[in-house]
């Protein structure tokens, strides 16, 4: 079925310059699927989710989300589209004059006809979501630490309840608690939602809890797709490595 | 993506119970349509709502549905239909939501006013404080690192003065000659009235040595290196590479503002002469096409008329221009917070405070020359 398919990525190749990140990638992520990225430092994890979100532009083949290529579209719909995704990045991207509570209100503000009363409701109720007190609502992120930076910049990406959400790389730097509730929360949100979530991530732990499907890339396209189980039965040295090493036996309990 | 349609909501009261149904569409874009009628609603517990019409709902659907529940009455509302995730989501929403807000004192207008007042007030005097504070420790590093130069780094003073200096050079030299043009015509306009053009010379020998090459100097270096060291060091502030720098056993002090503040120490005074000379230039043309004072005449004049101390009036000023430039721009760099505003925010605190300083030390300058006789 062609409509389960959120976004389809076939033959893509970015480049900076004379870099080529990727080349000849295909890739289908579901509907509804939380699908891990994963792949050694620099093989172009967060690029890919840049060239997705229309960040970067591919020098080649096509990237469809929604079944909408994002650089064929007019402004509105582009729009459109846009609204229906929320990103996370990986150190936040949390606008640093704005307090948290006005950041998640950006995207309300922006695209909604919401009462000003009711979009400090919800952002305070996105807020509570993500984890965070009222309290932090009034701090600027600056006064606030990683981990509670991560769980802001994830309540102004959940803001419009989007189908669609990318998480670059959103437990590291976070204590294996406070990393194993946000796991918790992300499938939970998934599940209440029906969620699509694209994480990219290097923890085998968050890989374990959370996703359906896991995405390797590696040598400029994605290596292999599947279940963690499929993947360890994978002939291909870093994935072994990766799920093999101590790190990857203890997660998957192996 | 379907059109969603409109939320719609019934209340209606059947023995104890109080009942709400809720259908349409409950999303973020469609809320709005009920809420201010959804807050006025009054009724009597226990709630029981009903979602069997229910269309898709999201969190800010279940935020406001599970706000009008609990407004009505205190007690748990029971769940009817068989929504997909009305239960689910409504839960999650009134779990996370069941929290006091905490409730801040109420503030009169006066007490405000006065509170930023005195706030205001104590953030000068801190503010001055520090500034010295800043100058001390600067002058300590200084001279301690001038008494000791192997442990200058004079790749970063060379290149300081290459970008503050140097670069700076064309834009300095072609204000100062325009500034010049514009004294001369002023002179020759008032002093043909009185038929003694030749005094322009006069005019633009003191006006130029003394104040103008030096001033113009010193506003461009508040404007140009004065913003770009406060954005260069708020920026690694902000980034905290001043924090690693500490922590790798590198001073801020000798590495970021030691050298910026040599370099503007000795270039300042080399950009000073430049710009006197560029502005006299300009004088000289003015004279010879306007006035027709010939070049070498004019020049003459300004050898026997316009004493030498003149210039070193001049010349004296600029290190300290370019030591108060530096040192301004220095400490606002490190005084930057972690956001992009505040790196804003200290730079525009910056340049005012260079071109403020320079024109007061420069009328101080002013009163003690005129008090020695110069």
């Amino acid at each position: 079925m062609t409509d389960d398919i959120i976004i389809r990525i076939r033959d893509l190749k970015t480049a900076y310059g004379s870099h080529v990140v990727h080349e000849h990638l295909d890739l289908d992520i579901r509907r509804g699927e939380i699908i891990g990225v994963i792949g050694p430092s620099g093989c172009g994890k967060s690029v890919l989710l840049r060239a997705i979100t229309g960040l970067k532009e591919p020098s080649a083949g096509s990237v469809e989300v929604f079944g909408k290529r994002l650089e064929t579209l007019d402004p509105d719909e582009r729009a459109a589209v846009e609204r229906s995704w929320g990103v996370m990045f990986q150190d936040g991207a949390l606008f640093s004059n704005l307090t948290v509570r006005e950041n998640v209100m950006v995207p309300l503000k922006e695209h909604t006809d919401l009462s000003p009363q009711l979009c400090r409701e919800l952002a305070d109720m996105k807020i509570l979501m993500a984890g965070l007190g009222v309290q932090a609502g009034a701090k600027f992120p600056s006064d606030l630490s990683g981990g509670m930076r991560k769980r802001a910049a994830l309540a102004r990406a959940l803001a419009l309840d989007p189908e669609l959400l990318f998480l670059d790389e959103p437990t590291a730097g976070l204590d294996p608690i406070t990393a194993a509730n946000f796991d918790a929360l992300i499938r939970k949100l998934q599940r209440a939602l029906g969620l699509t979530v694209f994480l990219v991530t290097h923890d085998v732990d968050t890989l374990n809890a959370t996703c359906d499907r896991i995405a390797v890339l590696g040598e400029k396209r994605v290596l292999a797709v599947g279940t963690i189980d499929e993947l360890r039965a994978f002939d291909h040295p870093w994935v072994q490595e990766y799920f093999g090493g101590p790190r990857g036996r203890a997660a998957t309990g192996h | 993506m379907a059109n969603p349609s409109t939320p719609e909501f019934a209340l209606e009261t059947s023995g104890e119970q109080t009942i709400l149904r809720v259908s349409g569409d409950w999303t973020v874009r469609t809320v709005q349509f009920v809420d201010d009628e959804l807050r006025e609603l009054e009724g009597q517990g226990p709630m029981v709502l009903d979602t069997s019409a229910l269309g898709s709902l999201d969190t800010a659907g279940a935020f406001v549905i599970d706000r009008t529940l609990r407004q009505i009455s205190d007690e748990p509302a029971r769940i009817e239909g068989n929504h997909a995730n009305a239960e689910n989501l409504i839960g999650q929403v009134h779990a996370v939501t069941d929290v006091e807000e905490p409730k801040r004192p109420p503030h009169g207008g006066l007490v405000d006013m006065l509170e930023r007042t005195g706030r205001g007030f104590m953030n000068m005097l801190s503010e001055a404080k520090d500034t010295l504070a800043f100058l001390g420790e600067t002058l300590v590093t200084t001279f301690r690192l001038v008494l000791t130069p192997w442990k200058l780094r004079w790749t970063s003073i060379v290149s300081v003065m290459e970008e503050a200096g140097l670069d700076a050079m064309p834009i300095i030299a072609f204000l100062s000659f325009f500034v010049g043009m514009v004294v001369a015509f002023i002179g020759a306009t008032t002093l043909s009235d009185l038929g003694s053009e030749i005094f322009v010379v006069e005019l633009i020998g003191f006006a130029m040595l003394r104040e103008l090459g030096v001033i113009m100097t010193g506003i461009v270096l508040a404007g140009r290196t004065n913003s770009s060291f406060t954005a260069q060091i708020g920026t690694m502030k902000m980034r905290q590479e001043i924090d690693a720098m500490q922590t790798l056993g590198l001073k801020p002090m000798d590495v970021l503002v030691a050298p910026r503040i040599i370099a503007m120490v000795v270039t300042t005074p080399v950009l000073t002469f430049v710009s006197t000379l560029a502005g006299i230039a300009g004088g000289v043309i003015v004279g010879w096409l306007a006035l027709d004072i010939n070049p070498a005449l004019f020049l003459d004049r300004l050898q026997s008329n316009v004493p030498l101390d003149q210039f070193w009036v001049g010349m004296s000023k600029a290190p300290v221009f370019g030591f108060v430039v530096a040192l301004i721009a220095c400490r606002q760099g490190l005084n930057v917070g972690g956001s992009v505003q505040s790196l804003g925010s200290k730079t525009t605190t910056s340049v005012v405070q260079a071109i403020f300083s320079i024109i007061v030390i420069d009328a101080l300058f002013a009163i003690f020359y005129m008090e020695m006789g110069i």
